[in-house]
């Protein structure tokens, strides 16, 4: 087997929003040979076929997901995805970045080696650092273990706008949108572009803590799906309602959305350690994962933010990335971890340190598996308090929240892994 | 060389097997098929490639769009040993005689087989106690090889085994296999020796008469000589159109669940449990695709169309594996699937030679089809000639090689001469299983092409990974679609 031996000096691992902006900082930085490798034909990532507004507006509020409604009043901020995104790949090109689209990196042969397979052969590229931005997807009906019958017409947001936006392919007539996160409306709004009628949309969420959003479309609460079915095609989605009473709506095309898990493929590969919670690497503020010189940004670390924000630690991971290059880096982490209990199901980042290193934002992010209005965070180590602080409005499942990081100099270096409750 | 494989129009044997010694002198013969085999699963297509290497011009039908989409499609692909067959029986001769076959068959046609082994767990006295009764009845069965292991040589070789495990009967030859290339091997080589495929062709009804059978399907009608019964699921209702009732199939229902590929390190034999009164256990395997495979279920249904899952069926199954190996339960599930099994009540399969009605039954094929197969279509080639069929000299197939789904095995995306000779093998298209454009479009052009996404998953792997068409689910479709408007 003929594999090319080649060298980089910071080798990206990823084309969007995280790596585009890695790559631009870095090159324009001046960090020598910055090579970026996406998977795709075209690089861009998830916001290649989002097409809907919000990408690069205002940041301070709430738009969080790669995909905010296309309703939304922040919507009207920023551009839309597939512009954002040849925005980004323009960004890193004018700054010097190699991109290199239709290159899949397709494992490890080394600490800071990968093996790509593309079009042009096989290579094995060593860099001086590697910055993995993989990205997150959707978990499909399978990882959700929806039973039934297995017919076409079962879609995840991620598809169905890549069948819509670039490939124009046709759908169905009627759809019924599971989940009711801005990632859900943005399928529903892409399903109307489709011509499909949006039948219902279901959450499992209880109705108190939602609003409906299009007038058009019932939105179900308090239901969980019980199971498709159809043959040829779907005929239907089944539901439970939490009162006990059962239902099938009749459609022929489901869309299962949100549920974001990190794609963290190469980095379980290679051994990186992984956060129990988020299921990406563990990582600090410096963004340092588990393996020396191996970095990683965006929504492969915290499944998922908005692309803006993965964007911006894109171009944070410059900073420690150049240490890196210039041996000037600090001793890799090995800091204790941070761990949340339940109901809270993760932090990010999860190991703390270097000193001095701050979370993005000043902040770290978190979410929980279930509704806390108005929750206190205390923040222990080694039953030693380090912080506390009320929330002034609730956390909710599949939105962030955010604690203030002022308390990380307090971290015993030393000390035990260090403890988020919520109350 | 002329290559038949229809999903529409009429059902006739015009130009099939196009080096058939002057049949066609035969006035009487005249759109007549020699034999019509029912059923194209791994059985049905194991037995036409038997028939096409005899002068004979033969027909393959089935009700689906696509050959092996039956049992053979949902299965838990073990190339067995028999060595827990019912000893004397002829599934026990056959599930032997076919293994051999089969393996020297996947060896040369490049179909993926892992020996990896199996151990039969026990988790209590009872279970353990069996072992050597089972080694036993290996024994009796010509299999020699299998051996006790105690707790500690069970863990070494298992060591994520959840607690409690006491011991095991290791068969070191139980091996997996590729369900779906096995039967598409078996219906090319087929056609391309000129064997007609009839997809889309469900059999309504059969007239028999001095000169062979009408049978009336929903693509009209279909005149053929010799009939083969190979309808799996439906075996018991085209016997009965034949005006036979000896036996009915109770489709068994075995729902399965696969495990990410990041799940594949933490086994490796295939994990069997050990039979006895409390009930079926489930087993734990890998597959020639890098997953681990849990379940299935069995459940004894009516309905013969149920192949969907159950949230009970699920969570039996996962507190099940939760006990054989905890760990697994972490890893993100790829696909849930359920497959048919054909049961008749009967401990053996159903196969029988009608003389009179030139007609063979094969029914009753259980979960030991696959590794019976290609014995099956030499125990159906000579209960033809025994029932009068003049199969004429047999001569050599052409060689054939499938394309690669096996991790163990070469696969394009790795393979730089190939890439350099064609780009398409080095532009992936699903990134989770790695499949190359090169490999998409082959499967698209092949002999036996496919007729849904589905089917192309079955050829490719081609969105079968942990995203399930996340990334690559509108491409695919694309390439489909532009294939085969």
């Amino acid at each position: 087997m003929t594999r090319n031996a080649r060298e980089a000096d910071v080798l990206i691992v990823g084309g969007g929003p995280a790596g585009l902006a890695a790559g631009a900082e870095l090159a324009a930085a001046g960090a020598g040979r910055v090579e970026i490798l996406e998977r795709e034909q075209e690089a861009g990532g998830i916001p290649r076929h989002c097409h809907h507004g919000g990408f690069g507006g205002r940041l301070t509020r709430s738009l969080y997901a790669w995909t905010s409604a296309t309703r939304s009043p922040y919507a009207r901020e920023g551009t839309d995805g597939p512009a954002y995104a040849r925005r980004s790949v323009a960004a890193a090109l004018d700054a010097g970045a190699t991109l290199r689209t239709g290159v899949t990196v397709t494992g490890w042969d080394g600490p800071l080696t990968v093996e790509t397979t593309g079009p042009a052969g096989l290579e094995r590229i060593t860099a001086r650092a590697v910055v993995l931005a993989t990205g997150a997807r959707e978990r499909p009906r399978s990882a959700r273990m929806v039973p039934g019958t297995r017919p076409p017409g079962v879609y995840t947001t991620g598809e169905l706008q890549q069948a819509v936006h670039l490939y124009g392919q046709r759908i169905g007539s009627r759809a019924v949108v599971v989940g009711d996160e801005p990632v859900g409306h943005a399928a529903a709004a892409t399903l109307r572009a489709a011509g499909v009628h949006v039948v219902a949309m279901v959450t499992d969420r209880p109705s108190r803590t939602v609003r409906p959003r299009h007038r058009h479309t019932p939105l179900l609460t308090g239901a969980t799906v019980t199971g498709l079915t159809g043959r040829t095609r779907l005929s239907g989605v089944s539901l439970r309602h939490e009162d006990g009473r059962t239902t099938t709506l009749r459609c022929d095309t489901v869309v299962l959305t949100g549920d974001f898990v990190p794609d963290h493929e190469l980095a379980r590969r290679g051994g990186l350690l992984l956060d129990p919670g988020t299921r990406g690497p563990a990582y600090d503020a410096a963004f340092r994962t588990s393996r020396p010189g191996v970095f990683a940004a965006g929504n492969l670390l915290h499944a998922v933010e908005h692309a803006e924000f993965a964007a911006q630690e894109g171009r944070a991971v410059a900073v420690p990335v150049l240490h890196r290059l210039a041996g000037t880096g600090e001793a890799p982490g090995g800091g204790p971890r941070l761990v949340v209990d339940a109901p809270l199901r993760w932090i990010a980042p999860n190991v703390t340190g270097p000193d001095g290193a701050r979370p993005q934002g000043d902040r770290f992010v978190l979410r929980t598996a279930r509704r806390l209005p108005r929750p206190l965070l205390v923040v222990s180590q080694d039953g030693r308090e380090l912080h506390r602080q009320r929330l002034l409005s609730a956390a909710v499942p599949g939105r962030p929240f955010h604690l203030a990081a002022d308390w990380a100099d307090r971290v015993d270096p030393e000390g035990a892994s260090v403890r988020i409750s919520a109350y | 060389m002329t290559v038949t494989v229809t999903t529409t129009g009429p059902l006739s044997p015009e130009d099939a097997q196009a080096n058939a010694p002057a049949r066609d002198a035969r006035k009487d013969a005249e759109g007549t098929y020699d034999v019509t085999v029912i059923g194209a699963g791994v059985v049905g297509t194991a037995i036409a490639r038997e028939l096409a290497r005899h002068p004979l011009r033969t027909a393959l039908i089935d009700a689906a769009d696509d050959i092996g989409s039956g049992t053979s499609k949902a299965n838990t692909a073990i190339l067995h040993t028999g060595f827990d067959a019912d000893p004397g029986s002829l599934e026990a001769r056959l599930v032997r005689e076919g293994r051999d076959l089969l393996a020297a068959y996947a060896a040369g046609t490049g179909i993926p087989v892992e020996r990896v082994g199996a151990l039969l767990v026990a988790w209590d006295e009872d279970q353990l106690a069996a072992l050597p009764r089972l080694r036993a009845k290996a024994e009796r069965n010509g299999y020699h090889a299998s051996r006790i292991l105690d707790a500690g040589e069970l863990r070494s070789r298992e060591p994520h085994l959840g607690p409690g495990a006491l011991g095991a009967l290791h068969v070191p030859d139980e091996s997996i296999i590729c369900p779906w290339t096995t039967p598409l091997a078996f219906a090319t080589q087929a056609v391309r020796a000129g064997v007609h495929l009839h997809l889309n062709c469900r059999v309504r009804d059969i007239a028999c008469d001095a000169g062979g059978h009408t049978l009336t399907t929903s693509r009209g009608p279909l005149r053929t000589r010799y009939l083969v019964n190979a309808a799996g699921l439906y075996a018991d209702e085209i016997d009965r159109l034949l005006g036979h009732d000896v036996f009915t199939v109770t489709p068994r229902r075995g729902q399965l669940i696969v495990y990410d590929k990041l799940a594949r390190d933490l086994v490796r034999h295939i994990l069997l449990p050990v039979p006895g009164p409390a009930g079926k256990g489930v087993l734990v395997a890998p597959t020639v695709f890098g997953n681990v495979l849990l379940g299935p279920t069995a459940e004894e249904l009516d309905d013969k169309t149920a192949t969907g899952s159950t949230a009970d069926g699920l969570h039996e199954l996962r507190e099940k594996g939760r006990r054989i190996l905890p760990e697994l339960l972490d890893e993100e599930v790829t696909a849930v699937y359920a497959g048919l099994r054909a049961a008749t009540g009967q401990e053996d399969y159903r196969i029988q030679e009608y003389p009179a009605q030139r007609y063979v039954a094969v029914g009753g094929i259980r979960s030991t089809g696959l590794t019976a197969s290609m014995a099956i279509g030499r125990h159906v080639m000579d209960l033809l000639a025994a029932t009068g069929l003049e199969t004429g000299e047999p001569r050599a197939l052409p060689p054939l090689t499938m394309p690669n789904l096996g991790e163990a095995f070469p696969r394009p995306y790795r393979n730089a001469a190939l890439i350099a000779e064609d780009p398409a093998y080095g532009t992936l298209v699903c990134h989770c299983e790695q499949v190359t454009l090169g490999e998409i479009r082959d499967a698209l052009s092949a002999t036996v092409p496919p007729h849904s996404l589905d089917g192309l998953r079955r050829r490719t792997r081609a969105r079968g990974g942990r995203c399930q068409g996340f990334y690559c689910g509108a491409a695919v479709r694309a390439l489909f679609e532009e294939a085969r408007p």
